[in-house]
């Protein structure tokens, strides 16, 4: 079925379906609106489950965390400010190794105030060890959510979902709601193997040693390196795994197919604008315009950036005389996090193309098309004269 | 919201209170109908009854419409992240331990996200002014539940009513060692302004919550337009100085207490300090 509803309305539609069975959050802009939705459902007995106004984000994570070790679908969302609150929780989601979901309206964060929309707060986690996936539209939306689940169950590895505020969160455009009966038979029920259970009782996240030591049953356990050791490299096979529940997805939907990095008009191009979130759609207009004027040029939107699909970005710039990324957040003091990374990934490889790296729309600075234009037209002109640092597009100093 | 100030002020005069806001600031965000802004004209009104000159002031609002009190005021303030207006204010008391600090935000600010602080500076009978805009709500962001939203009102996070029950904020304040405790509404704004001046003139964590009116996002899903809100603040109150903060719940149906309900000496923050950790010297 097909509905017209905003990009906030797509997430919390996508949380029903997958049956979240503990949703806790604090209202935040541009966030709000979908905890709001999810309230309603649980209420209005649409959905089966608890939903707790807890009185903080810190409390919202831990809220969540402790239902997730109780062995229960749990969710929250946020935006800027609020993502930060919880970073501490964070962090204890991951290396607790919980199927968290978690949506992010993506939103400038403070000092200065903003509400406006760029990625510097869900950039500033890439850290953390969350795996991120970025929507591009509301079809995108509700679809990663049920993947998130999935993906989330099948690694345990917490996910979050996170898509551009107002321009995403606010905005109203048609997408298709899942079946339910098919949502169910994609999304198993979650069945961990270790969950809070009175019948049997276990001592769970108990302090480690720098060196490995039996545990209760007398067997040698993990030490903290190895903990986080097994973390990482679960998350390298995450990209694998990610790109195989996109396949059963495309099988029973009828939609995917470009899990890790999303390309228009790449494949005969000189030239890739390379980027994350809405942007690339936007993009894309930019692409067919210059494709009128004879200039080979592409666009692709990196749809998962962490674990990091290095080797699918490499694949796919191979060849390129020159990636251009465009990014709406920054390593401070350094470069954009997404260039630095493609930079990283393209080491190895040879025949690397150039690559150049604009920040724009810090929040919510309007990015305009013929701004897009303007800077791919320089960057295609002149592909080798660039500076290996950031230029800002919009400025007015 | 006056599209054209100027006009209007060479009609009336300027305002007796503009050499206290940042006039160019003015149109302010609030809703018509807000208790906010009655409660921001009672705090400069009791500054300016201190006598005290304006630069021995400095502001610290949270997050929230009540919040933004501190980008419409002509005093060093801080508008500062959501819940933690009280230690940023601490951190100017301790480093400037002679100017007023008052701290002006919303329920939700202080004690939903921020609560953890309200209590410990209390505790500490920091020397400051807390005044709380009771609306009941998260106002700024749509009205959702808060900590202070009563039993069984509507919100857009508890349609069908909030099975919580809220804090009694005045027996929170004493029980965590607040020096001076009050809690007025927006129609008894003598009573408030009055309340203001004293705490602002008393040494210790004082403490007003104010019960205001927020007609958009509580108002609305409770049927209860502005002008109702006002009838219960006249007709659902009883004024009772010194009562018992244990009685002072929020039950329009029974009636709400007013007043001043703690008015006490305990050593502050700084005394304390000074009395234990610089001892050394005699
Ligand atoms: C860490 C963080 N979480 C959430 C928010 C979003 N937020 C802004 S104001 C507000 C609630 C304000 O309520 P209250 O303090 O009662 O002020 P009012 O608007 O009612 O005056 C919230 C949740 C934020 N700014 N920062
Ligand atoms: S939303 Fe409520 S609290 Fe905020 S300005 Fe409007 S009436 Fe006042
Ligand atoms: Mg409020």
């Amino acid at each position: 079925m097909h509905i017209i509803e905003s990009g906030n309305v797509a997430a919390a539609t996508g949380v029903k379906l997958a049956r979240a069975q503990v949703i806790a959050a604090y209202p935040i802009t541009p966030q709000t609106p979908l905890t709001e939705k999810l309230s309603e459902f649980v209420e209005s007995g649409a959905l089966k489950a608890e939903y707790i106004p807890v009185e903080s984000e810190h409390s919202a994570m831990a809220v969540c965390i402790a239902a997730s070790t109780a062995g229960t679908r749990a969710f929250t969302a946020t935006s800027a400010n609020g993502l930060l609150y919880m970073v501490e929780q964070l962090h204890w989601a991951v290396g607790a190794r919980l199927p968290i979901v978690m949506c992010v309206a993506n939103r400038g964060i403070g000092a200065p105030w903003t509400v406006w929309n760029d990625q510097q707060d869900t950039i500033s986690q890439r850290d953390a060890g969350w795996i991120q996936i970025y929507a591009n539209d509301h079809q995108q939306i509700i679809d990663a959510v049920i993947k998130a689940f999935r993906l989330a169950q099948t690694v345990s590895i917490p996910v979050m979902v996170c898509y551009d505020g107002y321009l995403l969160s606010h905005t109203y455009m048609p997408f298709d709601v899942p079946e339910q009966s098919k949502v169910d038979s994609f999304l198993p029920a979650f069945a961990p193997t270790h969950f809070l259970d009175p019948e049997n009782p276990g001592n769970f996240n108990t302090v480690t040693l720098p060196d490995i030591r039996p545990g209760v049953d007398g067997e040698m356990a993990p030490g903290y390196i190895e903990i986080r050791h097994n973390l990482h490299q679960d998350l390298r096979a995450t990209l694998d795994t990610f790109v195989e529940i996109d396949k059963a997805f495309e099988k029973e939907f009828g939609r995917g197919g470009n899990p890790l990095v999303e390309k228009y008009r790449c494949d005969d191009a000189d030239f890739v604008a390379v980027c994350i979130g809405s942007l690339s759609y936007q993009l894309r207009d930019v692409i067919d315009i210059m494709r009128e004027n004879d200039v080979k040029i592409g666009v692709m939107g990196v749809q998962m950036y962490r674990p990091f699909p290095d080797k699918a970005i490499v694949d796919a710039l191979r060849g390129k005389k020159c990636a251009i990324v465009f990014e709406k957040a920054l390593s401070y003091g350094n470069q954009g996090a997404l260039y630095a990374d493609i930079k990283a990934a393209l080491y190895t490889s040879e025949k690397k193309p150039r690559i150049h790296n604009y920040i724009l729309g810090l929040g919510g600075r309007e990015i305009k098309t013929q701004q897009l234009l303007d800077a791919l037209t320089a960057s295609c002109t002149s592909p080798d004269t660039f500076e290996d640092t950031p230029r800002w597009i919009g400025l007015k100093l | 919201m006056s599209k054209n100030p100027q006009p209007l002020k060479e009609k009336h005069g300027a305002h007796p209170l503009d050499d206290l806001i940042r006039t160019d600031r003015i149109p302010h965000i609030w809703c018509s109908g807000c208790g906010i802004g009655t409660v921001f004209s009672s705090c400069l009104t009791a500054i300016k009854a201190t006598g005290i000159p304006y630069n021995e002031f400095a502001m610290v609002s949270g997050i929230g419409c009540s919040g933004r009190a501190a980008g419409y005021i002509k005093l060093d303030s801080f508008h500062t992240t959501h819940g933690r207006a009280i230690p940023f204010a601490s951190g100017i008391k301790m480093a400037k331990p002679d100017l007023n600090v008052i701290v002006f935000s919303g329920d939700g600010d202080l004690f939903a996200i921020g609560g953890n602080h309200f209590i410990h500076a209390a505790r500490r009978n920091m020397d400051m002014t807390v005044i709380c805009v009771n609306n009941l709500i998260y106002g700024m962001t749509g009205g959702q539940v808060a900590a202070t939203t009563p039993s069984k009102a509507k919100t857009t996070t508890t349609p069908f009513g909030n099975p919580d029950a809220p804090f009694n904020l005045p027996l929170l304040a004493y029980a965590a060692g607040a020096s001076y405790v009050a809690r007025w509404t927006i129609l008894h704004v003598r009573d408030l302004t009055n309340a203001i001046n004293e705490a602002l003139l008393k040494k210790g964590f004082s403490f007003i919550e104010v019960l205001a009116p927020c007609p958009i996002n509580y108002g609305r899903r409770n049927k209860q337009k502005s002008l109702d809100t006002l009838k219960l603040y006249q007709e659902k109150t009883i004024i009772r100085n010194g009562a018992d903060p244990a009685r002072a719940d929020i039950d329009f149906d029974r009636g709400v207490i007013l007043g001043t309900f703690i008015d006490r000496e305990r050593g502050t923050c700084d005394d304390l300090y000074e009395a234990t950790c610089r001892r050394s010297e005699d």
